[in-house]
Protein backbone atom coordinates (compact mmCIF):
# COMPACT_ATOMS: atom_id res chain seq x y z
CA UNK A 1 0.00 0.00 0.00
CA UNK A 2 3.00 2.18 1.35
CA UNK A 3 4.80 1.81 -1.89
CA UNK A 4 1.56 2.41 -4.57
CA UNK A 5 1.19 5.43 -3.02
CA UNK A 6 4.81 6.84 -3.17
CA UNK A 7 4.84 5.34 -6.80
CA UNK A 8 1.67 7.55 -7.50
CA UNK A 9 3.37 10.56 -5.62
CA UNK A 10 6.69 10.26 -8.03
CA UNK A 11 4.20 9.79 -11.09
CA UNK A 12 2.61 12.88 -10.24
CA UNK A 13 5.92 14.79 -9.41
CA UNK A 14 7.67 13.87 -13.14
CA UNK A 15 4.31 14.87 -14.62
CA UNK A 16 4.74 18.47 -12.96
CA UNK A 17 8.40 18.88 -13.70
CA UNK A 18 7.48 18.03 -17.32
CA UNK A 19 4.74 19.82 -17.65
CA UNK A 20 6.94 23.11 -16.26
CA UNK A 21 10.29 22.54 -18.49
CA UNK A 22 9.57 24.54 -21.73
CA UNK A 23 10.04 21.68 -24.86
CA UNK A 24 13.57 23.65 -25.31
CA UNK A 25 15.46 22.08 -22.35
CA UNK A 26 13.21 18.60 -22.48
CA UNK A 27 14.87 18.47 -26.15
CA UNK A 28 18.38 19.88 -25.04
CA UNK A 29 18.06 17.18 -21.68
CA UNK A 30 17.29 14.14 -24.56
CA UNK A 31 20.12 15.55 -27.59
CA UNK A 32 22.99 16.03 -25.29
CA UNK A 33 22.64 15.32 -21.75
CA UNK A 34 22.01 11.41 -22.24
CA UNK A 35 24.36 10.94 -24.50
CA UNK A 36 26.87 12.38 -22.22
CA UNK A 37 25.56 10.38 -19.88
CA UNK A 38 26.39 7.28 -21.74
CA UNK A 39 29.64 7.99 -23.00
CA UNK A 40 30.46 8.98 -19.39
CA UNK A 41 29.57 5.22 -18.67
CA UNK A 42 31.52 4.15 -21.23
CA UNK A 43 34.47 5.66 -20.42
CA UNK A 44 33.97 4.41 -16.91
CA UNK A 45 33.68 0.83 -17.97
CA UNK A 46 36.94 1.00 -20.10
CA UNK A 47 39.13 2.84 -17.40
CA UNK A 48 38.00 -0.10 -15.07
CA UNK A 49 38.18 -2.50 -17.93
CA UNK A 50 41.89 -1.31 -19.07
CA UNK A 51 43.13 -1.67 -15.91
CA UNK A 52 42.62 -4.91 -14.93
CA UNK A 53 43.61 -6.17 -18.89
CA UNK A 54 47.61 -6.78 -19.01
CA UNK A 55 49.32 -7.70 -22.33
CA UNK A 56 52.87 -8.36 -23.09
CA UNK A 57 52.77 -5.14 -24.41
CA UNK A 58 51.73 -3.71 -21.01
CA UNK A 59 48.40 -2.84 -19.64
CA UNK A 60 45.19 -1.85 -21.92
CA UNK A 61 45.11 1.52 -22.56
CA UNK A 62 42.58 3.79 -21.29
CA UNK A 63 40.95 6.92 -22.14
CA UNK A 64 44.11 8.91 -20.70
CA UNK A 65 46.53 6.93 -22.84
CA UNK A 66 45.02 7.76 -26.04
CA UNK A 67 44.10 11.48 -25.17
CA UNK A 68 47.93 11.58 -24.50
CA UNK A 69 48.93 10.14 -27.85
CA UNK A 70 46.27 12.22 -29.60
CA UNK A 71 48.86 15.10 -28.66
CA UNK A 72 51.86 12.88 -29.48
CA UNK A 73 50.34 11.28 -33.47
CA UNK A 74 49.76 15.36 -34.13
CA UNK A 75 52.96 16.52 -32.76
CA UNK A 76 54.91 13.62 -34.86
CA UNK A 77 52.48 14.98 -37.89
CA UNK A 78 53.92 19.18 -37.46
CA UNK A 79 57.31 18.13 -36.49
CA UNK A 80 57.33 15.87 -39.63
CA UNK A 81 56.11 18.76 -42.01
CA UNK A 82 59.14 21.23 -40.52
CA UNK A 83 61.43 18.32 -41.41
CA UNK A 84 60.04 17.78 -44.95
CA UNK A 85 60.25 21.89 -44.99
CA UNK A 86 63.67 21.91 -43.83
CA UNK A 87 64.72 19.30 -46.42
CA UNK A 88 63.60 20.97 -49.30
CA UNK A 89 65.37 24.47 -48.21
CA UNK A 90 68.41 22.62 -47.68
CA UNK A 91 68.26 21.11 -51.23
CA UNK A 92 66.87 24.59 -52.65
CA UNK A 93 70.22 26.06 -50.86
CA UNK A 94 72.63 23.48 -52.25
CA UNK A 95 71.14 23.56 -55.86
CA UNK A 96 71.25 27.56 -55.89
CA UNK A 97 74.95 27.04 -54.87
CA UNK A 98 76.14 24.50 -57.93
CA UNK A 99 74.32 26.80 -60.04
CA UNK A 100 75.95 30.12 -58.78
CA UNK A 101 79.30 27.91 -59.00
CA UNK A 102 78.43 26.53 -62.64
CA UNK A 103 75.48 28.15 -64.79
CA UNK A 104 75.31 24.93 -66.95
CA UNK A 105 74.43 22.50 -63.72
CA UNK A 106 71.36 21.06 -64.18
CA UNK A 107 69.76 21.10 -60.88
CA UNK A 108 68.27 17.96 -59.38
CA UNK A 109 65.08 17.56 -57.39
CA UNK A 110 64.54 14.82 -54.82
CA UNK A 111 61.00 14.41 -53.23
CA UNK A 112 61.14 13.89 -49.44
CA UNK A 113 60.66 10.25 -48.13
CA UNK A 114 59.78 10.74 -44.82
CA UNK A 115 57.72 7.94 -43.02
CA UNK A 116 53.77 9.19 -43.18
CA UNK A 117 52.51 10.09 -40.04
CA UNK A 118 49.23 9.46 -38.93
CA UNK A 119 47.08 12.39 -40.39
CA UNK A 120 48.87 11.52 -44.02
CA UNK A 121 47.22 8.28 -43.22
CA UNK A 122 43.88 9.05 -42.27
CA UNK A 123 43.93 11.19 -45.65
CA UNK A 124 45.18 8.67 -47.74
CA UNK A 125 42.32 6.16 -46.69
CA UNK A 126 39.81 9.02 -47.01
CA UNK A 127 41.01 9.87 -50.27
CA UNK A 128 41.04 6.06 -51.66
CA UNK A 129 37.70 5.53 -49.88
CA UNK A 130 36.00 8.15 -51.38
CA UNK A 131 37.75 7.40 -54.84
CA UNK A 132 36.41 4.05 -55.30
CA UNK A 133 32.93 4.95 -53.33
CA UNK A 134 32.82 7.14 -56.89
CA UNK A 135 33.97 5.08 -59.16
CA UNK A 136 31.26 2.40 -58.05
CA UNK A 137 28.76 4.98 -58.27
CA UNK A 138 29.41 5.89 -61.97
CA UNK A 139 29.65 2.03 -63.20
CA UNK A 140 26.47 0.57 -60.38
CA UNK A 141 23.92 3.35 -60.53
CA UNK A 142 22.92 2.88 -64.30
CA UNK A 143 23.53 -0.37 -63.95
CA UNK A 144 21.14 -0.48 -61.56
CA UNK A 145 18.86 1.42 -63.66
CA UNK A 146 19.05 -0.41 -66.21
CA UNK A 147 18.54 -3.57 -64.92
CA UNK A 148 15.23 -2.10 -63.04
CA UNK A 149 14.15 -1.25 -66.14
CA UNK A 150 14.13 -4.33 -68.21
CA UNK A 151 13.13 -7.78 -66.34
CA UNK A 152 14.96 -9.62 -68.83
CA UNK A 153 18.50 -7.66 -67.89
CA UNK A 154 17.54 -8.59 -64.42
CA UNK A 155 16.97 -12.31 -64.87
CA UNK A 156 19.89 -12.67 -67.24
CA UNK A 157 22.43 -10.75 -64.27
CA UNK A 158 20.81 -11.67 -60.97
CA UNK A 159 22.88 -14.15 -60.46
CA UNK A 160 25.71 -13.13 -61.18
CA UNK A 161 24.78 -10.51 -58.74
CA UNK A 162 23.84 -12.93 -55.95
CA UNK A 163 27.20 -14.80 -56.47
CA UNK A 164 29.33 -12.19 -56.08
CA UNK A 165 27.58 -9.58 -53.48
CA UNK A 166 28.43 -11.90 -50.34
CA UNK A 167 32.10 -12.84 -51.35
CA UNK A 168 34.05 -10.19 -48.81
CA UNK A 169 36.19 -8.20 -51.42
CA UNK A 170 39.21 -8.87 -49.34
CA UNK A 171 39.15 -12.55 -51.34
CA UNK A 172 39.63 -10.56 -54.77
CA UNK A 173 42.65 -8.57 -53.17
CA UNK A 174 45.30 -11.37 -54.35
CA UNK A 175 43.74 -10.74 -57.37
CA UNK A 176 43.11 -7.56 -58.08
CA UNK A 177 46.93 -6.82 -56.55
CA UNK A 178 47.91 -9.40 -59.77
CA UNK A 179 46.73 -7.87 -62.24
CA UNK A 180 47.28 -4.18 -61.20
CA UNK A 181 50.66 -5.00 -61.35
CA UNK A 182 50.62 -6.88 -64.21
CA UNK A 183 47.99 -4.11 -66.24
CA UNK A 184 49.44 -0.98 -64.86
CA UNK A 185 52.74 -0.37 -65.81
CA UNK A 186 53.42 2.97 -66.53
CA UNK A 187 56.80 4.47 -66.26
CA UNK A 188 55.52 7.75 -64.81
CA UNK A 189 52.31 6.34 -63.17
CA UNK A 190 49.96 8.97 -62.19
CA UNK A 191 48.56 6.90 -58.99
CA UNK A 192 50.87 4.46 -56.46
CA UNK A 193 49.77 0.96 -57.30
CA UNK A 194 48.86 0.33 -53.41
CA UNK A 195 45.90 3.49 -54.41
CA UNK A 196 44.98 1.76 -57.25
CA UNK A 197 44.71 -1.73 -55.60
CA UNK A 198 42.54 -0.41 -52.27
CA UNK A 199 40.45 1.76 -54.44
CA UNK A 200 39.40 -0.91 -56.71
CA UNK A 201 39.09 -2.86 -53.41
CA UNK A 202 36.62 -0.24 -52.23
CA UNK A 203 34.71 -0.22 -55.69
CA UNK A 204 34.14 -4.08 -55.56
CA UNK A 205 32.57 -4.15 -52.42
CA UNK A 206 30.45 -1.04 -53.31
CA UNK A 207 29.25 -1.72 -56.33
CA UNK A 208 26.76 -4.62 -54.89
CA UNK A 209 24.60 -2.69 -52.69
CA UNK A 210 24.16 0.20 -54.94
CA UNK A 211 23.63 -1.91 -57.92
CA UNK A 212 20.77 -3.94 -56.11
CA UNK A 213 19.05 -0.94 -54.22
CA UNK A 214 19.16 1.09 -57.36
CA UNK A 215 17.18 -1.48 -59.49
CA UNK A 216 15.07 -2.39 -56.66
CA UNK A 217 14.09 1.60 -57.02
CA UNK A 218 13.30 1.46 -60.20
CA UNK A 219 11.26 -1.50 -60.58
CA UNK A 220 9.29 -0.84 -57.30
CA UNK A 221 8.28 2.90 -59.82
CA UNK A 222 4.78 4.11 -58.42
CA UNK A 223 2.78 2.41 -61.48
CA UNK A 224 0.18 5.93 -61.25
CA UNK A 225 3.88 7.53 -62.26
CA UNK A 226 4.26 5.15 -65.25
CA UNK A 227 0.62 5.59 -66.23
CA UNK A 228 0.94 9.38 -66.31
CA UNK A 229 4.45 9.11 -68.32
CA UNK A 230 2.24 6.84 -70.58
CA UNK A 231 -0.74 9.36 -71.04
CA UNK A 232 1.91 11.96 -71.69
CA UNK A 233 3.69 9.74 -73.85
CA UNK A 234 7.29 10.54 -72.70
CA UNK A 235 9.96 9.47 -74.76
CA UNK A 236 12.12 6.65 -73.50
CA UNK A 237 14.98 9.46 -72.71
CA UNK A 238 12.75 11.88 -70.69
CA UNK A 239 10.88 9.29 -68.90
CA UNK A 240 14.27 8.04 -67.39
CA UNK A 241 15.09 11.91 -66.45
CA UNK A 242 11.95 12.74 -65.52
CA UNK A 243 10.47 10.45 -63.74
CA UNK A 244 12.53 6.96 -63.27
CA UNK A 245 15.89 8.91 -61.78
CA UNK A 246 14.14 11.52 -59.39
CA UNK A 247 10.98 8.70 -58.23
CA UNK A 248 14.62 5.99 -57.44
CA UNK A 249 16.48 8.68 -55.34
CA UNK A 250 15.57 7.64 -52.00
CA UNK A 251 16.56 3.80 -52.88
CA UNK A 252 19.91 4.83 -54.58
CA UNK A 253 20.82 6.86 -51.72
CA UNK A 254 19.86 3.83 -49.36
CA UNK A 255 22.30 1.70 -51.06
CA UNK A 256 24.88 4.47 -51.67
CA UNK A 257 25.06 4.62 -47.36
CA UNK A 258 25.35 1.05 -47.22
CA UNK A 259 27.96 0.68 -49.54
CA UNK A 260 29.66 3.84 -47.87
CA UNK A 261 29.72 1.94 -44.21
CA UNK A 262 30.86 -1.00 -45.89
CA UNK A 263 33.40 0.42 -47.79
CA UNK A 264 34.98 1.82 -44.92
CA UNK A 265 35.14 -1.45 -42.99
CA UNK A 266 37.01 -3.02 -45.74
CA UNK A 267 39.25 -0.66 -46.81
CA UNK A 268 41.32 -0.20 -43.74
CA UNK A 269 41.10 -4.19 -43.62
CA UNK A 270 42.33 -4.08 -47.52
CA UNK A 271 45.05 -1.70 -45.85
CA UNK A 272 46.21 -4.00 -43.33
CA UNK A 273 46.19 -7.28 -45.39
CA UNK A 274 48.32 -6.00 -48.24
CA UNK A 275 49.93 -3.37 -46.57
CA UNK A 276 48.62 -0.60 -48.74
CA UNK A 277 49.29 3.16 -47.05
CA UNK A 278 46.36 4.41 -45.33
CA UNK A 279 45.03 3.71 -41.81
CA UNK A 280 44.84 0.13 -42.02
CA UNK A 281 48.91 -0.05 -42.08
CA UNK A 282 49.16 2.67 -39.28
CA UNK A 283 47.47 0.19 -37.24
CA UNK A 284 49.33 -2.70 -38.92
CA UNK A 285 52.95 -1.38 -38.47
CA UNK A 286 52.32 -0.03 -34.76
CA UNK A 287 51.45 -3.79 -33.97
CA UNK A 288 54.32 -4.73 -35.63
CA UNK A 289 56.54 -2.49 -33.78
CA UNK A 290 55.34 -3.31 -30.71
CA UNK A 291 56.36 -0.48 -28.21
CA UNK A 292 54.43 0.02 -24.94
CA UNK A 293 53.27 2.84 -26.76
CA UNK A 294 51.92 0.54 -30.07
CA UNK A 295 48.65 -0.35 -27.97
CA UNK A 296 47.52 3.10 -26.98
CA UNK A 297 48.37 4.32 -30.54
CA UNK A 298 46.17 1.49 -32.26
CA UNK A 299 43.60 2.01 -29.62
CA UNK A 300 43.80 5.77 -30.97
CA UNK A 301 43.31 4.90 -34.31
CA UNK A 302 40.36 2.55 -34.10
CA UNK A 303 38.24 5.65 -32.30
CA UNK A 304 39.60 7.60 -35.06
CA UNK A 305 38.46 4.85 -37.69
CA UNK A 306 34.84 5.06 -35.96
CA UNK A 307 34.71 9.10 -35.63
CA UNK A 308 35.05 9.41 -39.50
CA UNK A 309 32.94 6.23 -40.58
CA UNK A 310 30.18 7.78 -38.54
CA UNK A 311 30.75 11.37 -39.84
CA UNK A 312 30.86 9.78 -43.51
CA UNK A 313 27.47 8.32 -43.36
CA UNK A 314 26.54 11.69 -41.61
CA UNK A 315 27.76 13.84 -44.65
CA UNK A 316 25.47 10.99 -47.15
CA UNK A 317 22.42 11.42 -44.48
CA UNK A 318 22.89 15.30 -44.85
CA UNK A 319 23.53 14.86 -48.57
CA UNK A 320 19.74 12.10 -48.92
CA UNK A 321 18.37 15.40 -46.72
CA UNK A 322 18.94 17.63 -49.00
CA UNK A 323 18.78 16.08 -52.49
CA UNK A 324 15.80 13.55 -51.70
CA UNK A 325 12.43 14.57 -52.38
CA UNK A 326 11.52 11.81 -49.92
CA UNK A 327 11.41 14.14 -46.62
CA UNK A 328 9.06 11.18 -44.86
CA UNK A 329 11.50 8.18 -45.45
CA UNK A 330 13.36 6.85 -42.28
CA UNK A 331 16.67 8.66 -42.23
CA UNK A 332 18.98 7.67 -39.46
CA UNK B 1 -28.29 23.76 -73.66
CA UNK B 2 -26.17 23.44 -76.27
CA UNK B 3 -26.74 20.77 -78.71
CA UNK B 4 -24.94 17.30 -78.15
CA UNK B 5 -25.19 14.86 -81.16
CA UNK B 6 -21.60 15.59 -82.77
CA UNK B 7 -20.34 11.73 -82.15
CA UNK B 8 -17.43 11.93 -80.54
CA UNK B 9 -16.12 8.60 -78.62
CA UNK B 10 -17.46 5.26 -79.65
CA UNK B 11 -16.91 2.47 -77.29
CA UNK B 12 -17.46 -0.21 -79.63
CA UNK B 13 -18.74 -3.86 -77.82
CA UNK B 14 -15.04 -4.27 -75.90
CA UNK B 15 -14.44 -7.50 -73.53
CA UNK B 16 -12.01 -7.35 -71.47
CA UNK B 17 -10.22 -10.76 -70.52
CA UNK B 18 -7.46 -10.98 -68.27
CA UNK B 19 -5.00 -13.52 -67.95
CA UNK B 20 -4.61 -15.05 -64.15
CA UNK B 21 -2.47 -17.81 -62.75
CA UNK B 22 -5.98 -19.31 -62.37
CA UNK B 23 -6.96 -19.06 -65.85
CA UNK B 24 -8.39 -16.43 -67.95
CA UNK B 25 -10.52 -13.84 -66.25
CA UNK B 26 -13.41 -12.00 -68.03
CA UNK B 27 -13.99 -8.55 -66.87
CA UNK B 28 -15.91 -7.18 -69.20
CA UNK B 29 -18.11 -8.31 -71.46
CA UNK B 30 -19.33 -6.72 -74.68
CA UNK B 31 -19.53 -3.14 -73.08
CA UNK B 32 -21.02 -0.71 -75.96
CA UNK B 33 -21.09 3.03 -75.53
CA UNK B 34 -21.48 5.93 -78.04
CA UNK B 35 -20.12 9.56 -75.96
CA UNK B 36 -20.98 12.83 -78.03
CA UNK B 37 -18.52 16.04 -77.91
CA UNK B 38 -19.04 18.23 -74.81
CA UNK B 39 -21.07 15.15 -73.37
CA UNK B 40 -20.50 14.46 -68.98
CA UNK B 41 -21.08 10.73 -68.64
CA UNK B 42 -20.72 9.02 -65.07
CA UNK B 43 -19.77 5.28 -64.79
CA UNK B 44 -21.05 4.13 -61.44
CA UNK B 45 -21.41 0.63 -60.53
CA UNK B 46 -19.87 -1.68 -57.76
CA UNK B 47 -16.57 -1.76 -56.36
CA UNK B 48 -15.10 -4.50 -58.35
CA UNK B 49 -17.41 -4.84 -61.35
CA UNK B 50 -14.97 -3.30 -64.32
CA UNK B 51 -15.23 0.40 -64.05
CA UNK B 52 -11.29 1.31 -63.70
CA UNK B 53 -10.95 -1.70 -66.39
CA UNK B 54 -12.96 0.22 -68.28
CA UNK B 55 -11.49 3.55 -68.41
CA UNK B 56 -8.17 2.08 -68.41
CA UNK B 57 -9.26 0.67 -72.29
CA UNK B 58 -10.39 4.10 -73.10
CA UNK B 59 -7.33 5.37 -71.94
CA UNK B 60 -5.23 2.85 -73.88
CA UNK B 61 -3.57 1.82 -70.69
CA UNK B 62 -5.01 -1.46 -71.76
CA UNK B 63 -5.41 -3.01 -74.54
CA UNK B 64 -9.21 -4.69 -75.51
CA UNK B 65 -9.29 -8.23 -75.71
CA UNK B 66 -11.74 -7.75 -78.45
CA UNK B 67 -13.89 -4.94 -79.65
CA UNK B 68 -12.22 -1.16 -79.40
CA UNK B 69 -12.49 2.26 -78.97
CA UNK B 70 -12.69 5.23 -81.64
CA UNK B 71 -11.81 8.85 -81.11
CA UNK B 72 -13.02 11.31 -83.37
CA UNK B 73 -13.02 8.56 -86.33
CA UNK B 74 -9.91 7.35 -85.31
CA UNK B 75 -9.00 3.96 -83.34
CA UNK B 76 -6.75 4.47 -80.13
CA UNK B 77 -4.59 1.74 -79.29
CA UNK B 78 -1.95 3.27 -77.20
CA UNK B 79 -2.26 6.42 -74.05
CA UNK B 80 -2.00 9.61 -75.19
CA UNK B 81 -2.95 13.46 -73.63
CA UNK B 82 -5.72 13.77 -76.22
CA UNK B 83 -7.20 11.30 -73.83
CA UNK B 84 -5.64 12.73 -70.13
CA UNK B 85 -6.03 10.89 -67.20
CA UNK B 86 -7.42 11.97 -63.40
CA UNK B 87 -6.11 9.58 -61.11
CA UNK B 88 -7.53 8.32 -58.00
CA UNK B 89 -4.50 9.36 -55.97
CA UNK B 90 -3.77 12.24 -57.69
CA UNK B 91 -0.34 10.78 -58.87
CA UNK B 92 1.09 13.82 -58.55
CA UNK B 93 5.03 14.08 -59.05
CA UNK B 94 6.35 13.70 -55.46
CA UNK B 95 9.59 15.75 -56.32
CA UNK B 96 7.70 18.40 -58.54
CA UNK B 97 5.94 21.76 -57.47
CA UNK B 98 2.53 21.84 -58.73
CA UNK B 99 3.22 24.23 -61.57
CA UNK B 100 6.38 22.00 -62.35
CA UNK B 101 4.11 18.90 -62.50
CA UNK B 102 1.40 21.03 -64.75
CA UNK B 103 4.37 22.28 -66.74
CA UNK B 104 5.65 18.55 -67.53
CA UNK B 105 2.56 18.05 -69.24
CA UNK B 106 2.09 21.61 -70.65
CA UNK B 107 6.11 21.20 -72.09
CA UNK B 108 5.07 17.53 -73.63
CA UNK B 109 1.74 18.20 -75.16
CA UNK B 110 2.49 22.56 -76.52
CA UNK B 111 6.60 22.44 -77.06
CA UNK B 112 5.66 23.05 -80.68
CA UNK B 113 2.63 25.40 -80.97
CA UNK B 114 3.04 27.42 -77.98
CA UNK B 115 6.14 30.01 -76.94
CA UNK B 116 7.97 29.97 -73.46
CA UNK B 117 5.73 32.54 -72.19
CA UNK B 118 2.58 31.55 -73.64
CA UNK B 119 3.12 28.11 -71.51
CA UNK B 120 3.39 29.75 -68.56
CA UNK B 121 0.37 31.58 -68.89
CA UNK B 122 -1.33 28.26 -69.96
CA UNK B 123 0.21 26.84 -66.73
CA UNK B 124 -1.35 29.66 -64.61
CA UNK B 125 -4.50 29.92 -66.00
CA UNK B 126 -5.05 26.21 -65.66
CA UNK B 127 -3.70 26.27 -61.89
CA UNK B 128 -6.09 29.34 -61.70
CA UNK B 129 -9.07 27.34 -63.07
CA UNK B 130 -9.44 25.25 -60.36
CA UNK B 131 -7.95 27.35 -57.59
CA UNK B 132 -5.10 26.47 -56.79
CA UNK B 133 -2.62 29.58 -58.52
CA UNK B 134 -1.91 30.42 -54.72
CA UNK B 135 0.15 26.93 -53.84
CA UNK B 136 2.09 26.76 -57.25
CA UNK B 137 5.20 26.45 -55.87
CA UNK B 138 4.28 24.07 -53.28
CA UNK B 139 5.24 20.27 -52.97
CA UNK B 140 2.50 18.22 -53.17
CA UNK B 141 3.21 16.61 -49.88
CA UNK B 142 2.78 20.24 -48.35
CA UNK B 143 -0.61 20.74 -49.63
CA UNK B 144 -4.32 18.94 -48.61
CA UNK B 145 -5.69 15.96 -50.64
CA UNK B 146 -8.63 18.02 -51.81
CA UNK B 147 -5.75 20.10 -52.92
CA UNK B 148 -3.61 17.73 -54.88
CA UNK B 149 -6.67 16.30 -56.70
CA UNK B 150 -7.03 20.00 -58.07
CA UNK B 151 -3.50 20.05 -59.49
CA UNK B 152 -4.02 16.46 -60.83
CA UNK B 153 -7.45 18.37 -62.47
CA UNK B 154 -5.77 20.83 -63.73
CA UNK B 155 -2.89 18.92 -65.35
CA UNK B 156 -5.37 16.99 -67.15
CA UNK B 157 -7.23 20.28 -68.19
CA UNK B 158 -4.12 21.83 -69.59
CA UNK B 159 -3.57 18.96 -71.94
CA UNK B 160 -6.30 20.74 -73.56
CA UNK B 161 -7.74 16.66 -74.11
CA UNK B 162 -10.66 15.69 -76.51
CA UNK B 163 -12.17 13.43 -73.76
CA UNK B 164 -11.29 13.96 -69.99
CA UNK B 165 -11.19 10.59 -68.43
CA UNK B 166 -11.31 10.54 -64.41
CA UNK B 167 -11.25 7.63 -62.30
CA UNK B 168 -13.17 8.51 -58.94
CA UNK B 169 -11.62 11.85 -58.52
CA UNK B 170 -12.90 12.37 -55.36
CA UNK B 171 -13.17 9.12 -53.96
CA UNK B 172 -10.53 9.64 -51.07
CA UNK B 173 -11.66 12.84 -50.37
CA UNK B 174 -13.98 13.67 -46.88
CA UNK B 175 -17.49 14.72 -47.68
CA UNK B 176 -17.29 18.70 -47.41
CA UNK B 177 -14.42 18.54 -49.50
CA UNK B 178 -15.76 16.36 -52.31
CA UNK B 179 -18.55 18.98 -52.07
CA UNK B 180 -16.30 21.76 -53.01
CA UNK B 181 -14.93 20.14 -55.82
CA UNK B 182 -17.86 18.87 -57.13
CA UNK B 183 -19.02 22.68 -57.78
CA UNK B 184 -15.59 23.69 -58.59
CA UNK B 185 -15.42 20.75 -61.65
CA UNK B 186 -19.01 22.16 -62.60
CA UNK B 187 -18.15 26.01 -62.62
CA UNK B 188 -15.61 24.45 -64.76
CA UNK B 189 -17.39 22.73 -67.18
CA UNK B 190 -19.78 25.07 -68.08
CA UNK B 191 -16.23 27.11 -69.06
CA UNK B 192 -15.06 24.52 -71.11
CA UNK B 193 -17.74 22.35 -72.23
CA UNK B 194 -15.42 18.98 -71.86
CA UNK B 195 -16.53 15.47 -73.20
CA UNK B 196 -15.85 13.50 -69.53
CA UNK B 197 -16.17 10.06 -68.33
CA UNK B 198 -16.00 10.27 -64.98
CA UNK B 199 -16.03 7.01 -62.08
CA UNK B 200 -17.99 7.42 -59.30
CA UNK B 201 -19.90 5.45 -56.41
CA UNK B 202 -21.33 8.38 -55.32
CA UNK B 203 -24.84 8.57 -56.59
CA UNK B 204 -25.32 12.46 -55.64
CA UNK B 205 -22.02 13.10 -57.26
CA UNK B 206 -23.55 10.79 -60.45
CA UNK B 207 -26.91 13.05 -60.71
CA UNK B 208 -25.60 16.16 -59.89
CA UNK B 209 -22.44 16.32 -62.07
CA UNK B 210 -23.93 13.83 -65.75
CA UNK B 211 -25.81 14.30 -68.32
CA UNK B 212 -26.19 10.28 -69.04
CA UNK B 213 -25.51 8.38 -66.06
CA UNK B 214 -24.01 4.64 -67.52
CA UNK B 215 -24.90 1.92 -64.51
CA UNK B 216 -23.02 -1.51 -64.66
CA UNK B 217 -23.93 -4.42 -63.90
CA UNK B 218 -21.39 -6.54 -61.50
CA UNK B 219 -18.73 -8.52 -62.74
CA UNK B 220 -17.57 -11.34 -63.98
CA UNK B 221 -18.26 -10.49 -67.28
CA UNK B 222 -19.45 -7.02 -66.57
CA UNK B 223 -21.31 -4.43 -68.85
CA UNK B 224 -23.89 -2.13 -69.18
CA UNK B 225 -26.93 -2.18 -67.66
CA UNK B 226 -28.94 0.81 -67.77
CA UNK B 227 -28.70 4.38 -69.55
CA UNK B 228 -29.62 7.14 -67.71
CA UNK B 229 -30.50 10.88 -69.20
CA UNK B 230 -30.44 13.12 -66.93
CA UNK B 231 -32.16 16.46 -67.47
CA UNK B 232 -31.65 18.92 -65.23
CA UNK B 233 -31.40 22.42 -66.36
CA UNK B 234 -27.66 24.18 -65.80
CA UNK B 235 -25.81 25.80 -63.88
CA UNK B 236 -27.14 23.60 -61.13
CA UNK B 237 -27.14 24.58 -57.55
CA UNK B 238 -27.01 21.08 -54.82
CA UNK B 239 -29.63 22.83 -52.66
CA UNK B 240 -32.32 23.68 -55.13
CA UNK B 241 -31.79 20.08 -56.15
CA UNK B 242 -32.26 18.75 -53.11
CA UNK B 243 -35.81 19.60 -53.00
CA UNK B 244 -36.35 19.13 -56.45
CA UNK B 245 -38.57 15.89 -57.41
CA UNK B 246 -37.03 15.28 -61.02
CA UNK B 247 -33.49 15.28 -59.03
CA UNK B 248 -34.61 12.95 -56.45
CA UNK B 249 -36.52 10.88 -59.34
CA UNK B 250 -33.23 10.13 -61.00
CA UNK B 251 -32.01 9.61 -57.73
CA UNK B 252 -33.98 6.97 -56.57
CA UNK B 253 -33.58 5.12 -60.21
CA UNK B 254 -29.35 4.81 -59.80
CA UNK B 255 -30.27 3.81 -56.64
CA UNK B 256 -32.99 1.41 -57.06
CA UNK B 257 -30.49 -0.29 -60.13
CA UNK B 258 -27.77 -0.14 -57.50
CA UNK B 259 -29.27 -1.82 -54.66
CA UNK B 260 -32.46 -3.81 -56.09
CA UNK B 261 -31.23 -5.27 -59.36
CA UNK B 262 -27.33 -5.60 -58.76
CA UNK B 263 -27.38 -5.90 -55.33
CA UNK B 264 -24.16 -7.60 -53.90
CA UNK B 265 -24.75 -10.67 -52.33
N1 LIG C 1 -4.57 -6.16 -64.51
C1 LIG C 1 -5.52 -7.01 -64.07
N2 LIG C 1 -5.28 -8.34 -64.03
C2 LIG C 1 -6.22 -9.20 -63.57
N3 LIG C 1 -7.41 -8.84 -63.14
C3 LIG C 1 -7.73 -7.53 -63.15
C4 LIG C 1 -6.80 -6.55 -63.60
N4 LIG C 1 -7.36 -5.33 -63.50
C5 LIG C 1 -8.59 -5.55 -62.99
N5 LIG C 1 -8.83 -6.87 -62.79
C6 LIG C 1 -10.07 -7.46 -62.29
O1 LIG C 1 -11.12 -6.96 -63.04
C7 LIG C 1 -12.22 -6.66 -62.21
C8 LIG C 1 -12.65 -5.23 -62.39
O2 LIG C 1 -11.67 -4.38 -61.80
P1 LIG C 1 -11.79 -2.80 -61.81
O3 LIG C 1 -12.02 -2.36 -63.19
O4 LIG C 1 -10.60 -2.26 -61.13
O5 LIG C 1 -13.09 -2.57 -60.91
P2 LIG C 1 -13.71 -1.18 -60.39
O6 LIG C 1 -12.87 -0.06 -60.88
O7 LIG C 1 -15.10 -1.15 -60.89
O8 LIG C 1 -13.71 -1.26 -58.90
C9 LIG C 1 -11.84 -7.01 -60.80
O9 LIG C 1 -12.36 -8.27 -60.48
C10 LIG C 1 -10.34 -7.06 -60.86
O10 LIG C 1 -9.85 -8.02 -59.96
MG1 LIG D 1 -11.61 1.28 -59.75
Amino acid sequence: MASLIARLITRKNESVIKAQLPPFIVNFFKAVTLPSIGILIFLLFWTVGANNIDTSLGKFPGPSQVMTQVGNLFNEHVESREKEAAFYERQENRNQARLAKDPMYKPKTRAYTGKETFIDQIITSLITVLSGFVVAAIVAIPLGIAIGLSKSLNTAINPIIQIFKPVSPLAWLPLVTMVVSAVYTSTDPMFAKSFIVSMITVTLCCIWPMVINTSVGVASLNSDWVNVSKVLRLSAFTHIQKIVLPASVPAIFTGMRLSLGIAWMVLIAAEMLAQNPGLGKFVWDEFQNGSSESLSRIMTAVIVIGLIGFLLDRTMMQLQRILSWDKNSEVR
Amino acid sequence: MTVKNELLLDISNIDMVFPTPKGDFTALKGVDLKINKGEFISLIGHSGCGKSTVLNVVAGLYQATSGGVILAGKEVNEPGPERAVVFQNHSLLPWLTTYQNVELAVKQVFAKTKSAAEMKDWIEYNLKLVHMDHAMHKRPDEISGGMKQRVGIARALAMQPEVLLMDEPFGALDALTRAHMQDSLMEIQDELNNTVIMITHDVDEAVLLSDRIVMMTNGPAATIGEILDVNLERPRSRLELAKDTQYNQYRSEVLTFLYEKQRKV
